[in-house]
């Protein structure tokens, strides 16, 4: 069994990427003194218990030709949140759906979204589809293009 | 017409560093590449051989596929790859805030709040609230005492708008 210790060890590495090998658990294993078993069963234990969302990429979205990516804010009145939040978060253009507080007078905008495109015009035209089809224009969607990324660091994701 | 406006901002802006240049430059993709980069944006499969398991996905070789992942990171097309860990779940405390920089103090704004070390993201955005960036911190108090400084620093009107629900999120961009 993999202690409280050797868990925090092995996250530490594995939050710098999983090695690229053949057997990159049995490596982990290996260092930690561990059994490769138990270094997946750990890590099914955490997808289960959603600590861990998932394993795989995450990409440079620029890099990709996504050069165009609009946070689009919505003002929803609070009894109607929880659907709507649920309506634009299915929708397939859109990449996140989070409900935050208004700060009111200065802001009254309670969901936020993301969709991202290959140029601005494929984000708007994404956005007036999205709005259309449901009749979501009393909410006020707004488009905020981003126009510069000056910093993107890891720390939003573990440690 | 709103093409070449967006354009226009990522050329002519008088405050882009050679960073952000390179954060936006397009990479030419080979078959192998896109399909391995569509692949990875879902799950890697949790087993003892994970590149082996890929690789039979997309008519590839083991040995094929853990080169091109090394080449995507090297690239800078993949920036992590590996387990992803809910940060809410973990210990830690995290907001996305914003600012209202006025058009002239754009350049200066940035600086001190790049300086931050609790500032993962920075982002300018098309709107009077122009500066988008989320902070991470140890716990809430020092989350408030670092937004705190920063509109002390900067002098600017400032929105600390912290997550309260999450009902979506899955970034999956196909190439």
């Amino acid at each position: 069994m993999i202690d409280a210790y050797q868990q925090k060890q092995i996250l530490n590495r594995l939050s710098k990427g999983l090695p690229l090998c053949e057997h990159p658990y049995a490596e982990l294993a290996i260092d930690y003194g561990v059994d490769e078993a138990e270094i997946i069963n750990f890590l099914k234990r955490s997808l289960a218990n959603h600590t861990l969302k998932r394993i795989g990429a995450v990409v440079n979205h620029h890099k990709l030709g996504y050069s165009s990516n609009a946070m689009v804010v919505w003002n929803v009145p609070d009894n109607r949140v929880d659907d709507i939040g649920e309506l634009l978060g299915s929708q397939s253009k859109v990449t996140l759906c989070y409900q935050r507080p208004r700060k009111l007078p200065d802001w009254p905008y309670n969901l936020f979204t993301m969709i991202h495109g290959k140029c601005r015009q494929q984000v708007l035209d994404y956005l007036e589809l999205i709005v259309t089809q449901n009749n979501l224009q009393q909410f006020q969607p707004q488009a905020l293009f981003s126009t510069k990324q000056y910093k993107q660091t890891g720390a939003s994701y573990y440690g | 017409m709103a093409n070449a406006k967006e354009k226009d901002s990522h050329v002519n802006s008088a405050f882009s560093s050679r960073k952000s240049k390179l954060l936006q430059q397009i990479v030419e993709l080979d078959d192998l590449e896109r399909s391995l980069i569509n692949e990875l944006q879902g799950d890697l499969p949790l087993v003892e051989k994970p590149f082996l398991a890929v690789a039979d996905k997309i008519g590839s070789t083991e040995q094929e596929v853990i080169k091109c992942l090394q080449q995507l990171l090297d690239k800078g097309v993949i920036t992590r790859f590996g387990p992803l860990f809910d940060i809410s779940k973990g210990s830690g405390c995290f907001s996305l805030c914003a600012l209202k920089v006025p058009e002239s103090r754009i350049s200066e704004v940035t600086e001190v709040v790049n300086s931050f070390t609790q500032v993962a993201h920075n982002y300018l955005r098309e709107n009077e609230w122009n500066m988008w960036f989320v902070l991470a911190c140890e716990d809430q108090k020092v989350l408030t005492e670092t937004f705190d400084n920063i509109l002390l620093q900067t002098q600017c009107r400032g929105i600390n708008c912290p997550k309260e629900k999450e009902f979506f999120i899955g970034l999956y961009l196909p190439v």
